[in-house]
């Protein structure tokens, strides 16, 4: 057909596409990824993921992970953040990390992770997570950067909060092996940091800091919570006196965020931050049902799958055994958690430490434990 | 066989209902067991066995683009046949009945696996994992016994089409991954009416299935000869061998899940309201296991552990072997027959009754009971199994 088609050109496959389409049909029903993801996962081409090559301790609780990315990988401006899936217990959990660092020579990526009580990835992470370990990632996000034309900056970072403040510092201020190197464009920037975390020994990067601090660069106010008490957010005005004049980036739990807004809503100063736990999940009995496709909300309770649930208000589902064993009514669970009632275990899904749509479930074994969001 | 509800011995006709809901708890508790123990070593079990059987599919195919040299022919034909029967067993089946969902790798998950088969992963699901699994040995319900082209059943009613029985189940042996997509698209059913033939739904899974028919066949007897240029005849044969094998195989296997002897079936209405306990009754009694090596038991994708899988369906296959003697034990301690047998025996056992049931019942019976009317069967059976 394309030979007698007036432009050939156009029509006719490129050779290069013509060898995908033909190693696709000689590896049908997989893809020839599948095969090559074999030999080598971070080629070009191939799903993002990364390999670990060094896990260094910076405290007794935090680790920082560096990362080989695929060839894939766009790069990072610091201060953002990027998704890193990681197998614990031979599941798949995701979460976010911010980079602690500017784009690297070695072409490596790094991340500090402080383990939190009960967090699986974090203590994962920081204890179990080994050299030649792959991992996967997702392109680097977020839209708390520092602005590139310089400024007077004040910096809120509140425990693990300071690991996107490090990214921003360290490429400002590289450290070289005679020390700090000023670099022209870093003269433009006038930094303080405003650090807060329970204790010293407790708190990462706090060396970074105040060798930066020691050499001039920026002016560091570390405040310690069993030595200074829990910081008030209207005690800045005192810490930083020329707080009027700066533009915020602040980074750390929630609390402290919604403190800050609203104290410099009231001083009409500018803020950006920065929380990854956007969400607390509260697991309860029973819940809300939410279907993103037909805007349905059905209410359900704690001993009722959501399969029936939804069914009896309307909404059309996929199923088959409804007893737990086929597979066939599996819908991704986007927001919140469900218990099996058949084991009572409770499965979770918080947006951004899932892939893709989020956490499969079989509906006709899961009820609602809380607001769920499903996605069908 | 006959119906459980028919016999004239009952096998569970001493179990009273607490009994049997007893039953369901330990094997909850069994599964628990697994599933409390389920972690990084499953994980990096069953990524091992699918890196293993790519590359040997990979080295196989590599080996038989010189396929003129007979020894390559030999090698690449048998490496083939082992990576298709262990893509379709240990991996596909498992894979596709959500043993690994909890691994949340959107790469090893029911709902994308597709397998080197000709039925489609979609259709095969339904038919297998919510028909055969929910319905099991259920006459009338369960199609997987005889496939509706075969009665493996007294139960069964004789028409003359079973005369030649065994000639069918030796073509649908040669030819098993196209009789599975025929059986998914429920082909018999379908085809029988013009109604039933232009229905919009019928059509599009049949367009589904000859798509998957074509790209195999593409891969197999095109592409792959095509490669091998001058090797092109011989690496079509040896393809065609190595799916030969394969098809042969996996129809032995799954004939000793649920045909050999000892094995039970279970009337239709004998299920409306079936407790969690009585479901795991009929599938112990239902199902029989195949005793062998562990070579043995990786290459049937451990269905050789087939009461165990029918029991869990939905736990991954590696740890069938290690609960199978509690299962084993459980039995023993309510005076239940677990059904088991070598390869041989037992697939021995199989086509003897695809023989012996190509005739009505009665012309070849040999010291079996006599079906015996409902009505004398003891008051605990209705019970027990109702």
């Amino acid at each position: 057909m394309s030979l007698l088609a007036p432009s050939t050109r156009a029509a006719r496959p490129s050779l290069r596409r013509r060898i995908v389409a033909l190693a696709e049909r000689a590896t049908s029903p997989l893809l020839p990824a599948d095969y090559l993801d074999l030999f080598d996962p971070l080629r070009p081409g191939a799903d993002l993921r990364g390999r670990i090559v060094e896990v260094s301790p910076e405290t007794v609780d935090a680790a920082t992970v560096v990362i080989r990315p695929g060839a894939d990988w766009a790069g990072h401006v610091p201060g953002q953040y990027v998704r890193v899936g990681v197998d614990v217990d031979g599941v798949r959990q995701w979460r976010a990390y911010s980079l602690t660092h500017g784009p690297r020579a070695d072409g490596n990526i790094s991340i500090t992770v402080k383990a939190v009580p009960d967090g699986l990835v974090s203590n994962h992470l920081v204890r179990e997570s080994r050299p030649g370990t792959l991992v996967h990632l997702e392109q680097a996000q977020g839209e708390f950067v520092l602005p590139t034309d310089g400024g007077k900056f004040l910096f809120v970072t509140a425990g693990s909060g300071v690991t996107p403040v490090i990214g921003m510092l360290r490429n400002l201020f590289p450290v070289a092996d005679g020390g700090v190197v000023r670099l022209p464009r870093a003269a433009a920037y006038d930094i303080v940091v405003v650090h807060v975390a329970p204790s010293e020994p407790h708190s990462i990067f706090i060396d970074n800091l105040r060798a930066l601090d020691e050499a001039g660069l920026i002016r560091l106010v570390a405040r310690y919570d069993d030595e200074h008490g829990v910081l008030d957010v209207d005690d800045l005005d005192i810490l930083v006196p020329d707080l009027l004049e700066r533009t915020t980036l602040a980074c750390g739990p929630g609390g402290l965020l919604d403190a800050l807004q609203r104290h410099h809503d009231q001083r009409g100063l500018g803020l950006l931050t920065e929380q990854f736990r956007a969400t607390t999940l509260v697991v309860g009995e029973g819940g809300t049902v939410d279907f993103t496709g037909s805007g349905t909300t059905v209410d359900a309770d704690g001993a009722t799958p959501i399969l029936d649930a939804a069914e009896a208000a309307g909404v059309l589902m996929p199923s088959g055994c409804r007893m737990g064993i086929c597979f066939g009514c599996v819908l991704p669970l986007r927001e919140g958690a469900v218990r099996d009632l058949r084991t009572g275990e409770v499965t979770t899904a918080t947006p951004g430490e899932t892939e893709g749509q989020g956490v499969p479930i079989q509906t006709c074994i899961s009820a609602a434990a809380g607001a769920c969001v499903i996605d069908h | 066989m006959t119906v459980l509800q028919k016999k004239a011995h009952n096998p569970i006709g001493h179990l009273s209902a607490a009994d049997i809901e007893q039953i369901g708890v330990e094997l909850d508790a069994i599964r628990q067991s697994v599933i409390d123990t389920r972690g990084a070593d499953d994980a990096a079990y069953i990524r091992k066995v699918i890196a293993t059987q790519r590359k040997l599919e990979l080295g196989s195919r590599a080996v038989l683009l010189v396929s003129m040299f007979p020894p390559a022919w030999l090698v690449g034909t048998a490496g083939l046949a082992v990576a298709k029967i262990i893509e379709n067993m240990e991996i596909g089946h498992n894979v596709m009945h959500g043993q690994w969902d909890w691994m949340r790798d959107p790469k090893i998950h029911s709902t994308t696996w597709e397998w080197d088969n000709a039925s489609p992963s979609e259709q095969w699901k339904h038919s297998h994992n919510e028909l055969h699994h929910t319905y099991t040995n259920v006459i009338g319900k369960d199609n997987d016994l005889g496939y509706g082209i075969m009665r493996v059943d007294e139960d069964q009613r004789w028409v003359p089409l079973y005369a030649a029985q065994p000639l069918w189940n030796f073509v649908n042996a040669c030819f098993f991954e196209y009789g599975i997509a025929a059986y998914d698209l429920e082909l018999g059913k379908n085809l029988a009416t013009k109604e039933r033939r232009q229905d919009p739904d019928f059509r599009a899974r049949a367009k589904v299935t000859l798509k998957k028919i074509r790209n195999q066949m593409t891969k197999d007897y095109v592409i792959h000869p095509l490669l091998s240029g001058p090797s092109f005849l011989s690496t079509l044969t040896a393809n065609a061998t190595a799916n030969l094998i394969r098809n042969l195989w996996t129809h032995s296997v799954i004939m000793c899940g649920h045909f050999p002897e000892g094995v039970e079936t279970f009337e239709r209405r004998s299920i409306v309201g079936e407790t969690r306990g009585e479901w795991y009754l009929r599938q112990m009694l239902g199902s029989a296991n195949i005793s062998g090596s562990k070579a043995m038991h990786f290459m049937t994708g451990n269905l050789s552990f087939q009461i165990e899988h029918h029991l869990f369906p939905d736990l991954p296959s590696n740890r069938y072997q290690e609960i199978a003697p509690q299962v084993q034990e459980l039995f023993r301690r309510y005076g239940l027959t677990y059904t088991t047998g070598s390869l041989p025996r037992q697939v021995g056992s199989a086509w003897k009754k695809v023989f012996r049931l190509s005739l009505p019942n009665g012309l070849l019976r040999r010291g079996r009971a006599t079906v015996v009317p409902m009505a004398t069967r003891p008051d605990t059976t209705s019970s027990a199994a109702a």
